[in-house]
């Protein structure tokens, strides 16, 4: 979805600046997973706005459905039984795609444009620019990246780059029934969720936090979580998300240098010719053989 | 020159065969060079324009790296036993400033083949079978999903880091060839002249002429 053309921060596999004449408030969409009842309306939202569908499944015994995220489902409710405090508690997190500050997928992505940064903060794909190769799921730090089986291009949360760019909401903020879901400027999401910690922690969640992880140089989506202690709890959230060191290698520090490497092994060798020279055989039987 | 007498001057180094399994692996090695830094460096990206752009190019990669490990593989049941390295391939070793300043007459005796050409050897016998390994892990759509995104990113920088020692190798063996004058005869038509063997390989010329075995 192309339409903000202006105020592109990064874009994938592209060595020059981007046109990013234009800045953008930074946003941020705020899950506050103790407010969640669970009721999916986010969910049936995502779909209806990017007009999508996801196929009907099976049921393996827990809400949770689809049961991954899919290049259909672009978020999905996880849920999760844990003892916390003494007592059973049913965690429900909001799954997809964070927004992050360093995009591991964009990163990894080797075409160029499929991938964009804008300056508020969404991380978008563009789908025609894709080429299948899936490196943006190596790349991505929490498993959101999905490539479809019937066009081998990968889909993901565009956190309604196409809505937010016009003034509007994203379509899963705007169903929210508890409000669990809020979205505004990156700023005002921090602050209004310290207001939520400190209420949470008044009512015993000692633990309570924002869960905007710093290893990837924060989220344009963020949780509050009653456990921010312990983000595994939530269906395996990462603790401390980063880009691989595996792929910060591939495709950081050894991209230029072994380009540079194999491009200076040629020189050497036609340096090597004008210099040294080649190496022939004795005259008199070159003329013979010849 | 007499027709008769030009025979005698050639020496077979290459059959047919031999010549047509060494350049299918030549022209996929260069098609996955390229479409492979297509896909490596964005400066380089353009190079999908070669395979019809990045879709093609992705779809098209792993097959052809299946084609040049099967033709590799023929080579390599053929040529190993000439590459097992010997005392003398170290010395060689020892003196690589005197190779490459042409100064081959204070090197020890080559016979088939040099040092430098027998590590390239098995340069290739571990790389084109990591890349094999590692290139089915990262190939998508059909076996990246049976392993996990951990195993995927490793197999991909393995995978970068062998195409990268590889295409080194490969540089260098190309450039030795066009160096080393007289060189490309033996695997266009297959023979090199008595002048060129003696000089670059004496102890396998001594055994041609002898009649012996290649």
């Amino acid at each position: 979805m192309a339409l903000q053309s202006l105020d592109i921060l990064r874009r994938s596999a592209t060595t020059t600046p981007s046109p990013q004449q234009r800045q953008t408030t930074e946003v941020a969409k705020l899950i506050d997973v103790t407010k969640c009842i669970g009721c999916k309306a986010c969910q049936s939202a995502c779909q209806e706005w990017n007009d999508l569908r996801e196929e009907i499944g099976i049921n393996e015994g827990s809400y949770q459905n689809p049961h991954d995220l899919t290049a259909n489902s672009w978020t999905l409710m996880r849920f999760a039984e844990t003892e916390q405090n003494g007592t059973l508690e049913w965690l429900i997190r909001k799954d997809g795609c964070m927004h992050c500050a360093d995009p591991g997928c964009l990163k990894a992505c080797p075409s160029p444009g499929a991938i964009v940064q804008y300056s508020n903060g969404i991380v978008d794909f563009h789908e025609e620019n894709c080429i299948g190769c899936g490196y943006c799921i190596a790349g991505c730090p929490f498993d959101v990246p999905r490539l479809s089986k019937k066009d081998s291009k990968v889909y993901k949360c565009t956190l309604c780059s196409d809505r937010v760019a016009v003034g509007l909401e994203p379509a899963c903020i705007k169903a929210c029934p508890t409000q669990a879901l809020v979205f505004g400027s990156k700023e005002d999401m921090i602050e209004h969720a310290n207001d939520r910690i400190t209420d949470l922690k008044e009512r015993g969640f000692e633990n309570a936090g924002l869960y905007d992880p710093a290893g990837v140089g924060g989220t344009h989506v963020m949780y509050v979580l009653h456990h921010a202690d312990q983000p595994q709890l939530y269906n395996d959230l990462p603790k401390d998300p980063t880009i691989s060191p595996v792929v910060s290698v591939w495709k950081g520090i050894m991209k230029p240098l072994a380009t540079a490497a194999m491009a200076l092994t040629a020189l050497a060798g036609f340096f090597h010719y004008v210099t040294v020279g080649p190496n022939e055989t004795d005259g008199d039987d070159e003329e013979h053989s010849a | 020159m007499s027709a008769t007498t030009r025979p005698s001057l050639l020496l077979r180094r290459y059959n047919a065969g031999q010549r047509l399994n060494h350049w299918i692996t030549a022209i996929t090695f260069l098609l996955l060079t390229f479409s492979g830094l297509a896909l490596f460096h964005p400066s380089l990206f353009w190079f999908t324009q070669f395979f019809g752009g990045g879709t093609w190019t992705r779809i098209l990669h792993p097959y052809i790296g299946v084609v040049m490990f099967v033709s590799f593989s023929l080579l390599a049941l053929q040529f190993w036993h000439h590459n097992l390295l010997s005392r003398n391939d170290v010395q060689w070793l020892r003196q690589i400033r005197d190779v490459v300043q042409n100064h081959e007459d204070r090197l020890p005796e080559v016979d088939r083949y040099n040092a430098g050409q027998k590590l390239l050897f098995w340069v290739m016998i571990v790389t084109i079978p990591t890349l094999l390994i590692t290139g089915v892990v990262i190939w998508r759509p059909w076996f990246a999903p049976y392993f996990t995104i951990d195993t995927v990113r490793i197999a991909a920088l393995v995978h970068a880091v062998c195409a990268f020692v590889m295409i080194s190798g490969i540089i260098v063996h190309i450039y030795a060839a066009l160096w080393v004058k007289g060189t490309i005869g033996a695997m266009v038509r297959g023979t090199v002249t008595r002048a060129w063997a003696a000089k670059h390989h004496p102890g396998w010329y001594r055994r041609v002429i002898r009649g012996e075995d290649h």
